[in-house]
């Protein structure tokens, strides 16, 4: 393999694998500033403890988080100095201003949440945990802001074959990262509900602490129901704007090859994704569902993969301008399928929840531990369709991907670098996982009862 | 074209204080989590180690994150040169730093002996290499690497592993041990405190004079002749590091001025050297990268500074306050009697 696929490679690796723990962190810090509030409010212990175990799972997606967000800031230099080249004068202000207005209020504030029980005021202390969770979501928005000028650049002019920022407000309220900000954050609250249920249902199934895993479920079923359902609708405008700017994202999602007018909607295609409409064998289509998906109006016309690659080739010269189309395909529709299946989840469980038979549904309480995966197989599917949809553009209508890499890194380093960090990332998955499995196993401590000494000081040390 | 314009040298100076931040703030760390088993003896004096550095460890670590974006907003050339440049040697930075965070969160997560050795041995590695690898960075940035006339990197990973830059790591990692013993010695009770002020005790002239011999190396190989600024600053970081040396066995607080003195002064004498360049080729002086040719335009620069201007004051209130939230002394005893977080909300 070459530096390029290589360096490709990586940073999907890395860029994955530093997305499980962003959206449970995010969502997560939420729930937990939430269940401070209300033992503040109500000084009912049980909200206490919530605050104290849900925190505790927080703090361990934290760590995974903050020790491979590191990687991902310097890999742009390391892999990818054409692209830093190129990019760098509108690029790294996102980077250095979320460093600077999120990411130092979120490490220092979670300091003090962790280690200020009893040194803090209690409301000081609960400002922290709000702090925590407000700079996480701020944190998200300049990285989404970065990304989305990948997608849709804006605010920019050319000068000397670099793109330079002309305009930082368009580039931080650009269309598109208002859009992603907003499906993204909801996501997280999704993935975080999501851990809720599933975490409580376990327990629940044991007739563990039902004042604790009780006041979760009723958190979050109705968070992922509603979130489930808003994520797709942004989701949706989401994809009416893509089209505009990306119309080649979309036209692959769907695997639709020649221009079309009030184009169906494809539940499962087989073929080889790669040549003409007669190498691909429709199996299930819902009709016009496509064009109101993409357009808004179900008479509305979606291009085609040929056609908008002969537009392009007049426009950017010679070349191939599709993206991988299976990937695509498959990509969205799991995205989407998991977000559907999530919803019909937890709405399902929300009406058991309000008939009061939730703790006697054995099944429901059964299949929530497994269904907490689905919010990271639409994140991760998300992201390869986001990523890998846009190829081959690395920063859309201006910069290819293959000269983005670093010239004077070679394919050696690339490998040595990958296999670490596989490697490396791999046994921090099984450590952490199992971490994360024996808090959950051991639930929410008795209050007035430590497990061992020490713990009660700081819920991490 | 000029070497440099006003808001050029505004991003240098700042993008140098953010190291030096990240320096005087993670060096201690680096030092407390390569002493851990050292001045650590018992699980209780462990964890009440970790307890000295876990409430700030992370706020300083972000110092380094903001340099580094700091660096890629305001000199993206400088960014990609180095970072790609340097690339096996931020890998295992990197690796370094991955290691540690994680060992910090993990250690008290197991209850067998086995686990915690291990993490302790992470958290050992994950400091060692880092503390090493920013002074061999560093050494070679001011001394120069072989960089061609398009600024891409010609070298190898052993490039960077000559003698005057192995000196500067040993400097970087000599004088983090001793900051990081003295700021335990500072920052705990008991028998960790007196173990800490003898292994300060002992790691502090070590450090002066092998920070001395790489600083007069440093000031005596200024291409062009001796550069009096960078002398002035490296003869200040000597009388620190001394001061230091002299104080480490007796008075903790002003020994822990002069380490936070001399890394300032250390790296300052460096950035000085440095300017105004930001990266040096031994290739060719030709091809030297000054601060104009690795920046961002003025627009950028401008935004970025009004930016700065705002959140660098706020930044630091609360990271001081946070200190000062956690000046109390961490002892082992407190580890022994448990209390319930009702007991302690309660106080």
């Amino acid at each position: 393999m070459t530096a390029l696929e290589l360096a490709r490679w990586q940073f999907g690796i890395t860029t994955l694998y530093h997305f499980i723990f962003v959206p449970v962190t995010i969502g997560l810090a939420f729930c937990v500033a939430l269940f401070q509030t209300r033992w503040h409010r109500s000084g009912e212990e049980h909200w206490l403890r919530s605050t104290r175990f849900w925190g505790k799972l927080l703090l361990i997606s934290f760590a995974l988080g903050v020790a491979t967000g590191i990687v991902q800031e310097f890999q742009f230099g390391m892999n990818w100095s054409n692209y830093s080249r190129f990019v760098g004068d509108i690029f790294g202000a996102p980077l250095a201003m979320e460093g600077l207005a999120a990411f130092f209020v979120e490490s220092t504030f979670l300091g003090l949440w962790i280690f200020g029980w009893g040194r803090l005021s209690k409301g000081v202390h609960l400002a922290c945990a709000w702090l925590v969770a407000g700079s996480t979501a701020l944190s998200a928005y300049f990285i989404l802001a970065a990304n989305s000028w990948m997608q849709h650049p804006v605010g920019y002019k050319m000068a000397e074959g670099k793109a330079e920022l002309t305009n930082i407000a368009s580039v931080l309220f650009n269309n598109t990262a208002l859009y992603a900000f907003a499906h993204t954050i909801l996501a997280a609250l999704l993935t975080a509900g999501m851990i809720l249920i599933g975490v409580s249902a376990w327990h629940l199934r044991r007739g563990n602490e039902t004042e604790v895993f009780g006041g979760a479920m009723r958190l979050g079923l109705p968070l992922v129901a509603v979130a489930a359902i808003v994520t797709v609708f942004v989701g949706h405008f989401n994809g009416i704007l893509m089209t505009r700017q990306q119309p080649m994202k979309m036209a692959a999602a769907d695997a639709v090859f020649e221009n079309k007018q009030g184009a169906g909607l494809s539940l499962f295609a087989t073929g080889d994704f790669k040549s003409n409409p007669e190498g691909l064998t429709r199996d299930i289509e819902i009709p016009n569902l496509l064009s109101w998906i993409s357009t808004g109006y179900p008479r509305g016309e979606i291009k085609g993969i040929n056609d908008i690659n002969r537009e392009y080739r007049s426009k950017y010269g010679p070349g191939n301008y599709t993206p991988i189309v299976a990937v695509a395909y498959w990509t969205w529709r799991a995205m989407i399928g998991c977000a559907m299946a999530m919803f019909a989840f937890a709405a399902y469980g929300w009406w058991l929840l309000r008939r009061g038979r939730l703790q006697q549904s054995r099944r429901f309480l059964k299949w929530a531990v497994p269904a907490a995966g689905l919010p990271f197989v639409a994140s991760a599917t998300g992201w390869l369709f986001t990523e890998m949809g846009r190829q081959p553009w690395v920063v859309f209508g201006l910069l290819k991907t293959d000269v983005a890499n670093s010239p004077s890194v070679g394919p050696a380093e690339v490998w040595i670098s990958l296999v670490g960090f596989t490697l490396l990332y791999g046994v921090l998955a099984a450590i952490a996982g199992s971490v994360f499995v024996k808090t959950v196993r051991k639930g929410p401590v008795e209050a007035g009862k430590a497990e061992e000494p020490g713990q009660e000081l700081a819920l991490a040390y | 074209m000029d070497a440099y314009t006003a808001l050029q040298v505004v991003w240098f100076i700042l993008i140098s204080i953010l190291w030096l931040g990240y320096f005087v703030l993670e060096g201690f760390d680096f030092g407390v989590g390569m002493l851990f088993r050292v001045v650590g003896r018992t699980e209780n004096e462990r964890r009440a180690i970790l307890h000295a550095i876990g409430p700030i460890w992370d706020g300083n670590e972000v110092w380094l994150l903001v340099a580094g974006g700091a660096t890629f907003a305001a000199f993206p050339q400088w960014y990609a040169t180095l970072f790609s440049g340097f690339y096996l040697a931020l890998f295992l930075i990197l690796l370094g730093l991955i290691v540690r965070n994680v060992s910090f969160e993990f250690w008290g997560k197991g209850e067998s002996e086995r686990w915690r050795t291990r993490w302790e041995w992470a958290m050992i590695g994950g400091s060692f290499l880092p503390a090493l690898l920013w002074g061999v960075g560093w050494a070679n940035i001011v001394h120069g690497v072989p960089i061609d006339a398009r600024h891409e990197y010609t070298g190898t990973l052993f490039d960077l592993l000559g003698p005057y830059a192995l000196l500067g790591g040993l400097a970087t990692l000599s004088l983090f041990l001793a900051h990081g013993a003295i700021f335990l010695n500072l920052k705990t009770e008991g028998e960790i405190g007196a173990r800490a002020q003898a292994v300060a005790a002992r790691v502090a002239p070590v450090a002066a004079v092998v920070g001395i011999a790489f600083l007069i190396w440093t000031v005596a190989s200024h291409a062009g002749g001796v550069d009096v600024p960078s002398a002035v600053l490296a003869a200040l970081a000597a009388v620190a590091l001394v001061a230091a040396a002299l104080l480490a066995g007796r008075d903790p607080a002003r020994a822990f001025a002069a380490t936070c003195g001399a890394i300032v002064l250390f790296f300052t004498a460096l950035f000085v050297d440095l300017f105004p360049h930001t990266m040096v080729s031994s290739t060719s002086g030709a091809f030297d990268m000054t601060l104009s040719q690795s920046a961002s335009s003025s627009y950028t620069l401008t935004v970025m500074t009004v930016v700065a201007a705002l959140l660098v004051p706020v930044v630091l209130l609360y990271q001081g306050w946070t200190y000062w939230v956690f000046r109390h002394r961490v002892s082992a005893d407190g580890f022994d009697e448990v209390k319930s977080p009702l007991d302690l909300l309660d106080k």
